[in-house]
Formats: structure tokens, sequence, C-alpha cells
């Protein structure tokens, strides 16, 4: 029973751990385009804003059903 | 919490419980349909409202809304879409206010809805622990599912009435190896990633919001410093609902433009 739960926080820990790792990543790489970009062309900030805030969700979207699925492994199963 | 000798885990198990009638297959959640259902309605008739009645003076507040919304959408599915078809600013504008109302339904206090329904089942002669009710229906895999099932059904219908069902087939067929031995490869690749389109945006909206709800459940059970630490996750959430409405619907009017376009 012991070996179960300790397994299963592991599994939580790497759940959360990993979806963390790369959606760090993927904001750190889109918001520095993102400003390097507004940089180069401020007439093109508003409308690359949109663009960058659709591309967050679906960096966000993987990670959050990771945390999901690691929270509901912990607290309800 | 409703009552006190429950464990961290019956409350949670409780709160995501659906309603449910009958069995096996035919397994009916009573509360995912009423819920979208009527959030489907509200959409209905307080739009078809403004329709009636907008002329061109003094617009009142929430035709100002209405009409933000609708030029908004105009304007996405204008530089998205690149074909030509009447169908695709509705239903655009359909599936991003539907889901962004069933969306904002997580918005209401966890224990609100499922404590009213249980008090109304009491009254009822229900035993008030056995009374489930999931008031967010994009919570429910089997809702979003069935909104990107009714996506990938157009996506065929469109493809076939474009290109003709050799045009499909071609589509599928010869890209990206163009060389008739390795037809039956590409086939797999390209009907995985048809296929994948329609689960991923299922997934990626029932992943947000159930993970969205489940951590106002989990904070709902810390007593009474609850409330701020609502305050910040619902803060956060004005920025998630939207937001994946919108991404289910951008990715709606694409998947449909991919399907116009020819090779």
């Amino acid at each position: 029973m012991e070996m179960v739960l300790g397994l299963k926080l592991i599994a939580v820990a790497l759940l959360i751990g990993l979806g963390a790792l790369g959606t760090a990543i993927g904001f750190g790489t889109l918001g520095g385009k993102f400003l390097e970009s507004a940089a180069r062309q401020p007439e093109l900030a508003p409308s690359l804003q949109g663009k960058m805030f659709v591309v967050a969700g679906l960096i966000d979207a993987i990670a959050m059903i990771g945390v999901a699925i690691a929270l509901y492994m912990l607290f309800a199963m | 919490m409703a009552s006190g000798e429950l464990t961290s885990k019956d409350y949670i198990t409780h709160h995501l419980t659906n309603w449910s009638v009958g069995e096996g297959f035919w397994t009916v959640h009573v509360d995912t349909l009423g819920w979208s259902i009527f959030m489907g309605l509200i959409f209905l008739f307080s739009f078809r409202a403004v329709a009636k009645t907008a002329n061109a003076g003094v617009p009142t507040k929430w035709q100002c809304a209405v009409e933000m919304v609708v030029e908004f959408i105009d304007s996405t599915v204008k530089s998205t879409f690149h074909g030509k078809n009447p169908l695709i600013a509705p239903l655009a504008l359909t599936i991003f206010v539907w889901v962004l109302l069933m969306n904002l339904l997580d918005l209401v206090p966890v224990d609100f809805i499922p404590w009213t329904a249980q008090q109304i089942g009491a009254a009822m002669g229900y035993d008030p622990h056995s009374v489930y009710m999931k008031a967010v229906p994009t919570t429910d895999l089997n809702m979003t599912i069935a909104l990107a099932l009714g996506v990938f059904i157009l996506m065929i219908y469109y493809s076939i009435k474009m290109k003709g069902i050799g045009g499909f087939i071609k589509e599928l067929t010869t890209q990206p190896f163009n060389t008739p031995w390795l037809y039956w490869f590409n086939f797999i690749l390209e009907v995985v990633a048809l296929l994948a389109k329609p689960l991923s945006l299922a997934l990626r909206l029932f992943g947000n919001l159930y993970a969205g709800e489940l951590i106002f459940i989990l904070i709902a059970m810390t007593g009474l410093y609850q409330l701020p630490m609502h305050f910040v996750w619902a803060v956060f959430h004005l920025l998630v609902i939207p937001l994946q409405a919108f991404i289910f619907t951008i990715l709606t009017v694409v998947y449909l433009s991919m399907a116009h376009e020819h090779h």
C-alpha cells in the first residue's frame, strides 16, 4: 500500500513537473519572439498580441490537462 | 462543506459525478444536457431580442455588447477563412457564445448549484447524498466530444462537397509521399492527422475546464482562507474561459478553411 502511495506521488510530481517544464520553454520562446517582433515592427504589435494569446492558450492546454489528472490522482483516487 | 463527516475524497467525487439516467451505452447525463440546452436558449433568445429591436437610434448597452461580439467574430472569420461559405460565420458565433456561456458556469461558486439541487432533491423525498449535479457542461467529456464531432462531420462534408469523393481520397493518399507504392503509408498518416483534430479540440476544452473546476473544488476544502485563493483563481479563469472558447472557435474555422482548400 505504501509502495503504491509513493509511486502515486512520484507520478503526480512527474506529471506536474514535466508539464511545467514544457510550458515554461514554450512560454519563454513565445514571449521572447513576441517582444522581438514588436520591437522590430511596433505597428504590428496589437494584431500579434491577439495571435500570441491564442498560442498561449494552446501551450497552456496540455500542461493544464496534466495538472488536472495529477490532482485527480492525488486527491480523489 | 455540506456535512461535516464527509471525507475530502467523497467531497471531490460527489462534485465530479454527473446526474445520470439509464445504463450502459444509453446513460444520459441529465445535468450536462439540461444546462447546455439552457445556455443555448439564453444565447438564442437574448441575441434574437437584440436583432428584433435593433434600430438606428441610441443603442442599449446589451445591443452594444452583442454588436461587439458579432463584429469581433466577423472580423476573425474574415481574416482566417479563405473560402466562400455563408455558414461559417454564424457557426463560429454560435460556438463562441455557447461555449463561453457554458464555461462561465465555472465561475459560479462550486457548492451553490449542487447544494441547491440537494435541497430540492431532499424536499422531493430523495436521499440528498445521492443527488448529483455537475453544472458546468464543458467539464463533461461527452459534451466537448459532441461539439467536436459536429465540427468533424462538417469537415468531412465540406471536404467531399468542395473536392468530390475522388479529391478527398486523393488528398488522403497522395501526400506527403507522391509515389504509388507509398500511398498506403500516406493514408495511415493522413487518417491519424484527420482524427487527431476533433480529438485534440475536445480534450483541450475539457481538460482546461476540468482542471479549473477541480482546483476550485480543492480550494473550497481549505477552510476560511479559501476566499482570497478563490478570488485569485477566478481572476486567472477570467482569462482562461474566453480564451478557450475563442480557441475552440478559431480552430473550428481553421479546420473548415482547410477542408475548403484545394491542393
